[in-house]
């Protein structure tokens, strides 16, 4: 028999005393992109953060079962050792702590192992050319006085470096000019191979332009209220979330 | 936030820092302060009639000054000098081979790591071991040149009419009851002359170690810079732990002739036992620049206020300091810049850092003289507090005769935040790895002025003391 890659059982979250996420049950198999669609305040990005195992965010019912395993009380870090990856909505500066030594530092504690100083140079290098950053972001601080665009773009230039199994991507094109859009699809395409996953989660349609997805899954209100195939998407574009919430309470 | 992981090092203090090797001596005074210890000291040491009137004159100053009655007094009460030996000498002659030196103080260094320090680029050394130093070399170059870079006591010896010109004259034994304390038993320390003109281009260390119980040391430096001149000193202190209070009062006096440049960097990393109150002062001349770089670890108080006197005008000084107060300890540290000309400059950078029960006090000054004008002055302090029962106060205090003055004041006080260990840790670093990155990354301003070996141990000792800060 398969092992599911991502399996979510029946998932609920709180926060701050608040049930947001009420019985969430998705499967996301190895090779696949999946898109999360739905309006603000759906609870997608809280889905993300009990995936990645936010301290914030407490699972009350249900599971998270990654190639098989019980990630549900994981710490964030051993889900990462696991292989999974956020690109945050909203990522958090870290003043002091430059852009490659954190990258340096991710990597050996994601391997257990030291890095070669002279090839992880030439990766980042590397990378950061396919993402158009000057070398001079290598040296900056950490999200530390960073545009939103220059935020979006070292959440993918970790993702090219960390290289995880299952990557879930919280809004990465919000805030994004057309130009920098592609640049950041196509280090999602480029991250893809077919043992790799993405959970992209969205409001608009237009990175789906670029990044194809498997399924697009519909949040309402914490909740899954439909799923399909890319066309779905299209029919979100054009007709808005009005049609999805007749059946659910305002 | 989580329950989980550190394995506790335990004490890897002692093992790493708190090291000591048996006690063997020529000479240790007896505990207590008297007329006879100071005049031993001063004729065991053979110094000029001079000196010893000095060492006398300020024992009485000592005697009669009362204690400070600001900063933590109830700490400062607890002191009892009556149970300090104010004077051990550890062998009877000053070494400059490393292989010279005896094996149990070689030891000592070597697990501190020094001779690896030399061979990569000494400019000199002086270690001082106890009260006196035991190690010292110069490199040819810099003799050649003119620097004098000695112990105080050779100082004194070599160089006697540079060493009463300017001794006690940035701070005299009168100015607080802890220099007069000093004035009376110093021995030890550095003395650093650099003539018109000669740019020192390697740092000029100096080792500090306390190795007795109960063992005050009185380090005594004086660095003199002449016009047009630039030097980097770096002193760098681990001192082993030990069970009874031990004190540890320096004088450091610095003098930057017009047009010179000085910087002095320190790490300090006390005992937790120890005392450590420090008078330091710099005279800054026209268009001189000095600066400070002062970092202060362990001790169970320090009092530690850098100052620079900005004697003429374009004259620009700067304290860039960090503490770090762990359990139970006080770092009362700050910076005092005296605008005594005008057109002078200064900038003052103070971050700390508390954990558990630690308490960080910065205590400032920043004082623009009538007649002063076009001076210039910002002062920023930031405090990180790594947990809810940390504490940290500011005493900024601002006295400005000046109008014109453009004086920038900010501070600010900040917790790790979740956000920041939860983004750390969805990189797959765990949080108490995600929490030495924070705090590395705040000290940062401080460690990027370090030469890279001092940098490195800085990191490693903090890393050490915030073992058990998480979970
Ligand atoms: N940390 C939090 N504290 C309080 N409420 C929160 C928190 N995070 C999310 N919420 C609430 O949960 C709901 C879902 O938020 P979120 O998951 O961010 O939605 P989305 O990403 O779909 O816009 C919203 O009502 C939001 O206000
Ligand atoms: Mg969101």
């Amino acid at each position: 028999m398969r092992t599911p890659f991502l399996q979510i059982d029946d998932l609920h979250v709180a926060t701050e005393g608040k049930e947001i996420l009420k019985g969430i049950s998705l499967e996301v198999p190895r090779g696949e992109v999946h898109a999360l669609m739905g309006r603000n305040g759906a609870g997608k990005s809280t889905l993300t953060h009990a995936l990645m195992g936010n301290p914030a965010y407490q699972i009350s019912k249900g599971r998270i079962l990654f190639e098989g395993a019980d990630l549900t009380t994981l710490l964030p870090h051993e889900r990462a050792r696991r292989g999974l990856f956020l690109a945050f909505q909203y990522p958090t500066a870290i003043p002091g702590v430059t852009v490659v030594n954190f990258l340096r530092a991710a990597l050996k504690a994601l391997r257990g192992a030291d890095v070669p100083v002279r090839e992880f140079r030439e990766a980042l290098m590397a990378q950061m050319a396919a993402l158009d950053m000057p070398k001079e972001f290598a040296s900056r601080y950490v999200n530390d006085g960073f545009s939103g665009g220059e935020k979006k773009r070292l959440e993918i230039l970790q993702l090219a470096m960390l290289t995880p199994k299952l990557c879930l991507l919280d809004e990465t094109d919000s805030g994004l000019d057309i130009d920098a859009l592609k640049i950041v699809a196509n280090g999602v395409n480029t991250y893809m191979t077919p043992e790799r996953s993405v959970l992209l989660v969205t409001h608009y349609q237009r990175l789906l332009n670029y990044i194809t997805p498997h399924k697009v899954h519909v949040m309402s209100a914490g909740k899954l209220v439909q799923s399909g195939g890319p066309e779905l998407a299209k029919k979100l574009e054009r007709e808005g979330y009005e049609w999805l919430s007749s059946g659910e309470a305002a | 936030m989580t329950d989980m992981l550190l394995e506790k090092i335990g004490s890897r203090y002692d093992e790493l820092y708190g090291f000591h090797d048996p006690e063997k001596y020529t000479f240790k005074s007896s505990r207590g302060l008297t007329e006879e210890i100071v005049r031993s000291i001063s004729g065991y040491k053979a110094e000029p009639e001079w000196m010893l009137r000095f060492r006398l004159k300020a024992l009485e100053i000592f005697q009669k000054k009362p204690m400070p009655t600001w900063g933590d007094t109830e700490r400062l009460e607890s002191i009892d000098f009556d149970n300090i030996h104010y004077y051990v000498k550890p062998s009877e002659r000053q070494e400059r081979n490393w292989e010279d030196v005896p094996p149990e103080i070689r030891n000592t260094f070597d697990r501190l790591g020094i001779p690896e320090a030399e061979r990569k680029y000494l400019a000199g050394v002086t270690a001082q071991y106890e009260s006196e130093v035991v190690y010292h070399s110069i490199q040819k170059d810099l003799e050649k040149e003119g620097v004098i870079f000695l112990s105080m006591d050779d100082g004194l010896k070599q160089y006697p009419e540079i060493v009463k010109q300017y001794f006690g004259t940035v701070i005299p034994p009168a100015d607080n009851k802890f220099a007069a304390l000093n004035s009376a038993v110093w021995s030890g320390g550095s003395f650093v002359y650099v003539p018109k003109g000669v740019h020192v281009a390697i740092p000029l260390q100096a080792y500090f170690r306390i190795n007795t119980e109960n063992m005050g040391q009185f380090e005594r430096t004086l660095i003199i810079v002449e016009e047009g001149a630039s030097a980097h000193y770096i002193e760098g202190c681990t001192a082993p732990t030990y069970s009874t209070d031990s004190l540890h009062s320096a004088v450091v006096e610095l003098i930057a002739r017009p047009g010179a440049k000085l910087r002095y960097t320190t790490i300090q990393n006390w005992s937790k036992n120890v005392f450590n109150l420090v008078t330091k002062r710099a005279v800054a001349y026209r268009d001189a620049t000095v600066e400070w770089v002062d970092g202060n670890l362990g001790s169970k108080l320090t009092m530690k206020y850098p100052a620079v006197i900005l004697k003429e005008p374009g004259a620009h000084g700067e304290v860039l300091s960090i503490a770090f107060a762990g359990d139970d300890q006080h770092q009362d540290a700050g910076a005092k810049m005296i605008h005594a000309a005008p057109r002078t400059t200064s900038v003052i950078t103070s971050k700390s850092i508390s954990k558990g029960k630690g308490r960080s006090t910065y205590r400032g000054m920043v004082k623009v003289n009538k007649g002063c004008e076009g001076v210039k002055s910002s002062v920023v302090c930031d405090a990180l507090l790594l947990h809810e029962s940390s504490r940290t106060d500011t005493y900024p205090t601002m006295e400005i005769a000046e109008n014109d003055a453009q004086i920038g004041h900010e501070a600010t006080v900040s917790k790790v935040s979740d956000a920041q260990l939860y983004y750390l840790q969805s990189r797959g670093i765990p949080e108490d790895e995600a929490m030495m990155m924070i705090v590395n990354g705040f000290i940062e301003p401080f460690t990027k002025e370090l030469p890279l070996e001092y940098a490195v141990e800085l990191n490693r000792l903090i890393q050490l003391e915030m073992e058990g800060s998480v979970g």
